[in-house]
């Protein structure tokens, strides 16, 4: 089973992603890559709540921040030493971000479609300006985590590892929820809310133990995030373009499907990182950025996964009927197949 | 805290939050006819204060004189996105699709406002831009006042354009029902291409007192739109009555909230009371129950 071909594609990409930081050594570039990994986990785990239920999320930059401060807060009251210990307070940040999500989800998931999507955004504000005006959150000077004294040239690898592990488990999870029981209760209620209800899913638990999920894998992004920055801004953890970029991405690859959020993270990120790079001037590439995204939408409305997908059904279609048409010789078969 | 402070915040938020009505309106209409979420908005209220500004600054031409060319303008752009985006948008995820295009969209307008006007902070200044008269013993600045009474010209207008012309008629149709509209034999796309058109359009004059009344570069857009976007979420989305209500209730509040208690938390009121508000009224405060969408 391991070795189907479908499966043989997934241990390629895992065993090319192990070996990635031994061809990037540039620490600029690894860094990049570990960003690229903990924003295409985040968008994996957005899209398993909100690709697969259609509501669509704009305030996960919340969870983000509540797992970057919950690291500082307890690497530095718990006085951790900044060594490899730390990256024990990674899944910490992730529950942190699940105990927030359940009453956040209670509130935001009682209304639905655009007023859900406000709402996020809404309650996302509320998080980030207390962050800045709380005494607790050290403020708009942010925190300094405990210093993690490793050599710069391979400071990113452990950190890059921790990214993949967090990947591959937000993957594994969003898998698990489409083959589940729970998932297709999940596509029930994208699909039809109140015909769900009425055929005896529990519409709100669901909801809420999917948003609260998928608040898990973006809790320990932010998490690792601020150990790898060792100092962490509220406006940079509660950035509003994190909760627009995450959603991007898997409409970039397609909305609600597996492979989608990974190949939009994986593309868009390291677009981005890239035109960043070239173009220093940081308008031009906003002009770049939104064409290019504006192109997408427009000429691939359902994402590139969707896209590729129906260009080879349909070309599987065109073989299948040249092939019929070859061996038939009635005319009445070939009608039926132009 | 004293009470001539309070009152002063009254009326400044009454004042200022008019002009938050208007393009929170523009806001709700577009919402409300075409199920789209104009997230750039913000920036064409950040578009509108710069052309004012240019104008201005350029020309000479004062910002109010010059509104009978940067409304036009903003009007035929409003027409010109509407032609080029929205026709394709369709399906069940129109609406989430819509706040991707007009990010999009946004992104575009803040690159080129960037490097047409660069990243300094601006403000459009005029005679009364910094000067206020005393009326009753209560300072009042000229802008807002002016700010006011064009913002009530402008809903004025909008009311009579909705409820005593006949093209009115079909945009309210089209408000209520885009499919019994279309049936009765109203162009449901046409009235939708005038109406983005209107809803950029009043951009224009909101722009231009906001970018009077406030220093701002293409970046302030951020902050703008999630004010709007709770204005017209806490009115009632597509209710134009309810975002007129909200926009002066909620920059009312902020400015009270800042004066008897701190300026730091007078922003999170505002959005608190948005959350609290929607969990116990989740259509807002004049929305209709949203109806079954198949």
């Amino acid at each position: 089973m391991l070795l189907q071909k479908k499966n043989l594609l997934w241990v390629v990409a895992l065993v090319i992603a192990f070996f990635v930081p031994q061809m990037i050594t540039n620490p600029a570039y690894r860094q990049i890559a570990v960003i690229t990994l903990i924003f295409t986990a985040c968008a994996t785990s957005w899209n398993m709540f909100s690709g697969y239920s259609g509501y669509v999320a704009l305030g996960s930059a919340a969870f983000y921040g509540t797992g970057a401060y919950t690291m500082a807060l307890v690497a530095n009251h718990m006085h951790f030493a900044g060594n490899g210990d730390m990256f024990w307070l990674v899944p910490l940040g992730g529950l942190a971000a699940v105990i927030v999500a359940i009453p956040v989800g209670l509130v935001a998931l009682r209304v639905r479609r655009h007023t859900f999507v406000v709402i996020t955004i809404a309650i996302f504000f509320v998080f980030q300006l207390s962050a800045i005006n709380a005494n607790f959150t050290g403020g708009t000077g942010g925190l300094t985590l405990p210093y993690v004294p490793w050599q710069i040239e391979n400071y990113h690898l452990p950190f890059y590892y921790v990214a993949l592990a967090i990947l591959v488990f937000s993957i594994l999870l969003s898998v698990g929820v489409r083959r589940s029981r729970f998932g297709l209760q999940l596509l029930a209620i994208r699909d039809d809310e109140d015909r769900a209800l009425g055929l005896g899913v529990k519409v709100f638990p669901v909801k809420l133990t999917g948003f609260a999920m998928s608040a898990f894998t973006v809790g320990m992004g932010g998490a690792l995030y601020a150990m790898m920055q060792g100092q962490i801004y509220p406006q940079f953890v509660f950035d509003p373009m994190f909760d627009i970029t995450i959603a991007l991405m898997a409409f970039f690859g397609g909305f609600g499907t597996l492979l989608g959020p990974i190949i939009g993270g994986l593309v868009l990120e390291s677009a981005q990182q890239y035109l960043t790079v070239t173009y220093s001037n940081g308008s031009l590439y906003l002009i770049l950025f939104g064409v290019l995204f504006l192109l997408v939408i427009l000429f691939m409305p359902q994402g590139i996964v969707v896209f590729v997908r129906d260009r080879m059904a349909q070309r599987q279609d065109r073989l299948e009927s040249a092939a019929k048409t070859a061996s038939s010789e009635t005319p009445v078969a070939q009608g039926a197949h132009s | 805290m004293n009470s001539s402070a309070l009152i002063h915040a009254v009326i400044d938020g009454v004042l200022t939050g008019s002009v938050y009505a208007l393009m929170a309106t523009g806001l709700t209409l577009i919402f409300g006819v075409m199920d789209i979420i104009n997230v750039a908005q913000g920036i064409f209220v950040i578009l509108g204060a710069y052309l004012s500004y240019a104008l201005s600054v350029h020309w000479g031409i004062d910002p109010f004189v010059g509104l009978a060319i940067t409304i036009p303008t903003l009007f035929f752009v409003g027409i010109a996105v509407e032609k080029a985006f929205f026709g394709r948008l369709k399906g069940p995820e129109k609406t989430a699709m819509s706040i991707l295009v007009t990010y999009a969209i946004s992104l575009v307008i803040e690159g080129t406002l960037n490097m047409v006007f660069t990243v300094n902070y601006v403000q459009i200044q005029a005679w009364y831009v910094n000067k206020s008269f005393k009326l009753f013993g209560v300072w009042f600045p000229y802008i807002y006042v002016f700010g006011f009474i064009m913002a009530a010209i402008m809903l004025s207008g909008l009311y009579f354009l909705l409820y005593r012309t006949r093209f009115g008629a079909s945009i309210r149709a089209s408000l209520a029902d885009q499919t019994a509209a279309a049936l009765v034999g109203i162009d449901v796309r046409r009235v939708s291409t005038i109406c983005f058109g209107i809803g950029i359009a009043l951009t224009a004059p909101g722009g231009m007192i906001f970018g009077a009344t406030n220093t701002f570069n293409a970046s302030t857009s951020y902050d703008l739109i999630s004010r709007l976007l709770t204005i017209i979420v806490l009115g009632g989305m597509g209710s134009l009555g309810g975002a007129l209500l909200a926009g002066i209730l909620m920059v009312t509040l902020e400015d009270i909230v800042g004066v008897i208690w701190s300026p730091v938390w007078s922003t999170l009121s505002f959005f608190l009371v948005l959350v609290i508000v929607l969990s116990v009224r989740p259509q807002g405060l004049f929305g209709k129950q949203s109806a079954r969408v198949a």
